[in-house]
């Protein structure tokens, strides 16, 4: 155990590796049965994007109702490059298409938008995914209203995890670097930041930019898992129900957005037996959560590996005094 | 040859000459205080300096490795690159970060890995970590925070805050210095030992120094040199003891004196 401790690298390697293993093995089992694995698909994808929604809001301090409309442009290139090319090429093409052409929304967005702060450009973003979702629902190549249907399903388990724990893996590696302290110094005292030698500007659209690239990895991922997309599943609400994970998580707390998308994923499933007050204890348990933990879960702290590492420590001394 | 030339220097809020006409110049290695009566458009000035405010009129020109770099109009963190650092008057720590943390952000501007480096810990950002690391904790040990460094900057007492938004501001690397009220809050020991710091991190970094200051016992004690603000306007500039003695620098501290009843 204390070997494994000094090299983090490996400790991480293997605790995802055991996390895949595990999975699949309940999978082929059975014990997740299909209708389980269409929550793990939820979870996952509300993984990445509350992760990528939290290195813009809860990192960079910048408040975004717009990841929806991210998450759409990766879900209908997708769709639309899969529906032609129904490959594994075809799709991880559609996935990178659809990631990188948010991203680069993502950019043209943020340049003039992110001049504005708080409640401005919460409503500036929300406008700016209202428009993406008009721009689908008139495109006669998205089909409209109706949308597009019988996409063919690549992803499964082992793609849900690559591109979720790439995403985590990824954003946290961003967050500790110094390009990421910069990020949340933005957050912190943007006077300050600029004073120091910070291009503020320059931060909060790399922030922007990599959190729509990330966004639109978690739409293609959509597209491809449930056969059927249309506008009005990327309207407001979507953005919401984003943003709803990354409070509950902890703003600027990666791990807590983990924790709070499969948190709410199970609650959300464990109601699907009482359909008639499903949504009013969903919301009610939001409320009880928010009353007692205002900070969310995890407020801004991690769940680092130590944690692990000191659990094993102290099993360890348990059996020698043994 | 001068470092900093400031040049008719102005800036109008509306109908107020926050500024008007200012004209200074630093000299290389100098430690020059800026003083003035409450209002008297100090702070403005430095804001002015780096480039938070935009002058309405007038010039700032840097003069650095023989070359003359305008400073009016541009952007903050481009004056911080060129070498202008500041501390604040309310102090503007990042209070949320450790104290490490708060000086290698100031230290980003030299960071050399670049954004895939970061997102994939490729060798070049562990190789540039453990350097800036290893800086930061130098830095931290001249103004004795390095046992503190793993502590949220809004826990420190108000004096080491102080401390670490010096520490924070020189991590730039400037070689020129701005302090607003570094004194402010301090009891005379305190003040005391801050004076010492500041004239042995100005040898130390090779820095020029301009301070605003209402402690008059640190101004006139370190100062070689003296502008005196009112209403905007540099009224009197000189040496400590010509200040002292300045009619019209009385004038705006205590108010014309009285001459028949």
């Amino acid at each position: 155990m204390s070997r494994l401790n000094e090299h983090p690298v490996i400790k991480k390697a293997i605790s995802l590796i055991l996390t895949y293993v595990i999975v699949q093995l309940l999978i082929s089992t059975n014990i997740i049965s299909a209708y389980l694995q269409v929550t793990l698909a939820t979870i996952c994808i509300n993984i990445i994007l509350a992760v990528s929604l939290n290195l813009i809001t809860g990192i960079t301090g910048q408040f975004s109702l717009g990841h929806a409309g991210f998450m759409s442009i990766g879900a209908y290139l997708c769709a639309m490059i899969v529906l032609r090319m129904p490959t594994i090429p075809g799709f991880l093409l559609g996935v990178f298409a659809g990631a990188i052409t948010a991203a680069l929304v993502g950019c043209v967005v943020g340049l003039p938008t992110l001049r504005l702060r708080g409640d401005y450009l919460a409503i500036a973003t929300l406008g700016m995914a209202e428009i993406i979702r008009v721009i689908f629902l008139n495109l006669e190549i998205t089909n409209g209203a109706a949308g597009l249907s019988g996409i063919p399903k690549f992803v499964n388990w082992f793609w849900l995890f690559v591109f979720t724990a790439g995403t985590v893996i990824v954003i946290s590696n961003f967050i500790n670097s110094s390009h990421g302290r910069a990020c949340i110094s933005v957050r912190e005292d943007e006077i300050a930041a600029d004073a120091m030698g910070i291009n503020t500007t320059k931060y909060k659209v790399m922030a922007f930019t990599f959190g729509a690239f990330c966004a639109g990895i978690a739409g293609a991922l959509y597209a491809s898992s449930f056969y059927f997309i249309e506008p009005s599943l990327f309207g407001f609400m979507k953005s919401i129900d984003v943003l709803v994970i990354v409070v509950l998580g902890g703003l600027g707390s990666i791990s807590g957005s983990v924790l709070a998308a499969v948190l709410l994923a199970v609650i959300s499933t464990l109601l699907q037996s009482f359909p008639e007050i499903r949504m009013v204890l969903y919301a009610l348990l939001l409320i009880i959560i928010m009353l007692f933990r205002p900070q969310g879960l995890m407020g801004s702290k991690e769940i680092t590996f130590n944690v692990f590492g000191k659990l094993g420590d102290m099993f360890a001394s348990r059996k020698r005094r043994v | 040859m001068a470092i900093l030339e400031i040049e008719k220097l102005s800036k109008s809020f509306g109908g107020l000459m926050a500024v008007s006409n200012v004209s200074m110049s630093l000299e290389p290695g100098e430690l020059v205080g800026l003083i003035g009566p409450n209002g008297a458009g100090k702070t403005t000035v430095f804001n002015l300096l780096t480039g938070i405010y935009v002058p309405t009129s007038g010039t700032i020109t840097l003069y650095r490795d023989g070359k003359e770099i305008k400073l009016q109009g541009q952007k903050p963190y481009n004056i911080c690159k060129n070498g202008i650092a500041r501390t604040f008057q309310n102090i503007r720590l990042f209070k949320d970060l450790t104290v490490i943390d708060n000086v290698r952000i100031a230290m980003h501007k030299n960071v050399g890995y670049g954004f895939f480096a970061s997102i994939f810990h490729l060798p070049s950002y562990r190789k540039e970590e453990k350097k800036l690391t290893e800086k930061c904790m130098e830095l931290l040990k001249i103004f004795k925070l390095d046992h503190k460094k793993d502590e949220y900057a809004r826990n420190l007492p108000y004096g080491e805050q102080r401390h670490l938004e010096i520490a924070r501001a020189l991590a730039t690397d400037p070689m020129l210095l701005l302090l607003d009220e570094p004194a402010a809050g301090m009891n005379p020991a305190e003040t005391s030992q801050l004076t010492e710091l500041i004239c042995w991190i100005r040898e130390k970094f090779n820095l020029t120094v301009l301070l605003i200051e209402h402690d008059m016992s640190l101004v006139m004690k370190i100062c070689e040199r003296i502008y005196v603000l009112d209403y905007g306007m540099v009224i009197a500039e000189g040496t400590p003891d010509e200040i002292r003695s300045n009619k019209r620098v009385i004038e705006a501290y205590l108010g014309e004196a009285v001459n028949d009843v």
